[in-house]
């Protein structure tokens, strides 16, 4: 054996120690709330909290309204930006990257200032409104991610012949949009979904300083107060991410074996 | 439509710059208003009047040790995230290592570079806590007490090691492909001109991965700078760094100044700013080579 194979061991060792030792230290640790034997006591715990029923359920309706919102705003804006407006095209990326330089808790700041109850438009001034400005700094989040994967998938299409294929049959806006976009780039809009619902799902800064019970801020809370629980709903954090990922693979898979068009 | 055909402006290009209202209004009311209100809000005083004194206030002993706590635990993460996830990169594109770990790491790497925040913090505290599997391990087996050595996992070094966790696996997620981009080629040029592996690596290797490099590692200093869940849920409010600062900050008004709080938030976005320009500026670098 080569030294240098030897050394790329060594480093895939070294990576998998890293990776693994965390994991299985997590879910060794939430195995042992029953004094001296391995039970399932924590995981059972958790599932009979009710905050824990009410806070996932929560963050779950706003990771699906997000991905709604978002891809309406977002489908529309790439396709838009394809078609008609490709001297946008550096401004509007630009825009979707911004999320990645300023800092969440930065951008949650600016919103508590200027949409409080005593500003122009007081968001924060009723639940109802709270609600619909936590959904919109989650899109605001998840924006580069959305952004890029609907964006990918739309370069594998030729927007333009598709759009005059569909005018020349006669169809209108909302038709050419919803049954003819949509559907073409529905692998980047589902790994898009899936990235947003990993995100939204484990979010913390901006539901705790908006006050709203998510499941972030409840997972916060847990670690505070609890020995053994806390472990139980990283190994569950972890499953919904690694979910999320997994299907996002499955998604890209089966978008590369869809016959592709020049 | 004779108003439209008499006009300057054609109708059709209004229709077009309309199509991408939605998303500018949406940008600009959640994403660089609010921004924009901070950095503008920094250099006036509670007053109303302009000023540089909140700038000046940041370089106040406690400020300055956040942002210096902050600027240390994101340097060493980086730059440790970015050691050992360059050699994982590079085993798995050029250390001849089996094809099916090469899959599986990058997999693995898209889950972990994800999986940050509170539960991030869990996972350390039951691995390297006091009652961790690690600890209890070295302490029952090895007959060493981890904690006995000033180890303290709600510390920078603690910080440090938990935020590698995502960083490794962001670092082979950039340099994988930038590895890839070495061609098969160049190495054989440079042997048949008579070069070491030695010459190979320092006098054509680096000087292409140099941009990637550089680049990766400081997209992980801004990632590492602007994360807040992973600390807050370690450390509680224990450790000073500079997003922990912000949150007591818009929580409560620690510094007694709202804004000196904008000035706080404007520092991140200088310091995140700068860092993530210059990723941008490298990487535009590190394409040539990649096409």
């Amino acid at each position: 054996m080569k030294a240098h194979k030897i050394f790329a061991w060594i480093a895939i060792a070294i990576g998998a120690i890293y990776f693994f030792v965390p994991l299985i230290g997590t879910f060794e640790f939430s195995l042992r709330m029953r004094r001296g034997v391995y039970s399932l006591d924590a995981y059972q715990s958790v599932f009979t909290d009710a905050q824990f029923r009410a806070t996932f359920g929560f963050s779950m309706l706003m990771a699906l309204v997000t991905i709604v919102v978002g891809m309406l705003l977002i489908v529309p804006t790439a396709y838009w930006v394809r078609l008609r407006l490709p001297q946008m095209r550096p401004v509007v990326e630009f825009i979707t990257l911004l999320p990645l330089v300023i800092p969440a808790i930065v951008i949650v700041f600016g919103y508590l200032r200027l949409y409080n109850s005593s500003s122009w438009i007081p968001f924060t001034g009723s639940t109802q409104g709270t609600n619909v400005l936590l959904t919109f700094s989650y899109v605001t989040l998840a924006l580069p991610y959305m952004y890029r994967s609907v964006d990918t998938a739309m370069r594998t299409i030729d927007v333009r012949t598709l759009t005059e294929a569909a005018e020349i049959l006669g169809a209108k806006w909302p038709t050419i949009m919803f049954r003819c976009i949509f559907p073409n780039v529905m692998s980047g809009v589902l790994s898009g979904a899936f990235i947003t619902f990993a995100i939204v799902m484990g979010e913390f800064t901006m539901a705790a300083l908006l006050n709203r019970p998510a499941f972030g801020p409840y997972l916060q809370l847990v670690g505070a107060n609890k020995a053994y629980e806390p472990s139980a709903l990283a190994v569950i954090a972890f499953a919904i991410t690694w979910l999320s990922m997994g299907l996002i693979q499955l998604v890209s898979r089966v978008g590369k074996l869809s016959p592709s068009r020049p | 439509m004779t108003t439209a055909s008499t006009s300057f402006i054609d109708r059709r290009t209004v229709i077009d710059w309309l199509g991408i209202v939605p998303f500018m209004v949406f940008a600009l009311a959640f994403l660089i208003v609010p921004t924009l209100y901070l950095i503008v809000g920094a250099f006036f005083n509670p007053a109303g009047e302009f000023t540089f004194q909140n700038i000046v206030d940041l370089f106040s002993p406690s400020i300055m040790g956040a942002y210096w706590i902050s600027i240390r635990v994101s340097v060493a993460s980086a730059l440790g995230g970015g050691l050992i996830g360059f050699f994982l990169a590079w085993a798995v594109v050029l250390g001849g290592v089996p094809s099916w770990i090469r899959s599986s790491l990058l997999t693995f790497s898209g889950v972990a570079s994800n999986f940050a925040g509170v539960p991030l913090a869990f996972a350390f505290l039951a691995t390297l806590g006091r009652t961790g599997l690690v600890t209890i391990f070295m302490r029952d087996w090895l007959g060493f007490n981890l904690y006995s050595t000033g180890f303290n996992l709600l510390s920078f070094f603690g910080l440090t090691i938990t935020y590698m966790f995502f960083q490794i696996p962001l670092m082979v997620l950039i340099l994988t492909p930038a590895l890839d981009g070495l061609k098969k080629e160049w190495r054989e040029a440079s042997e048949i001109l008579g070069a070491s592996t030695w010459q190979y690596w320092r006098m054509v290797v680096l000087p292409i991965l140099w941009p990637s490099l550089m680049g990766a590692t400081l997209l992980l200093f801004a990632n590492a700078f602007g994360a807040i869940a992973t600390a807050f849920a370690l450390t509680g409010a224990s450790l000073n760094i500079v997003p922990i600062l912000l949150y007591a900050q818009i929580r409560g008004d620690v510094l007694h100044n709202p804004n000196l709080g904008y000035a706080l938030a404007l520092g991140m976005i200088v310091i995140t700013g700068i860092s993530n320009i210059l990723y941008i500026w490298l990487r535009s670098r590190a394409e040539r080579w990649q096409k």
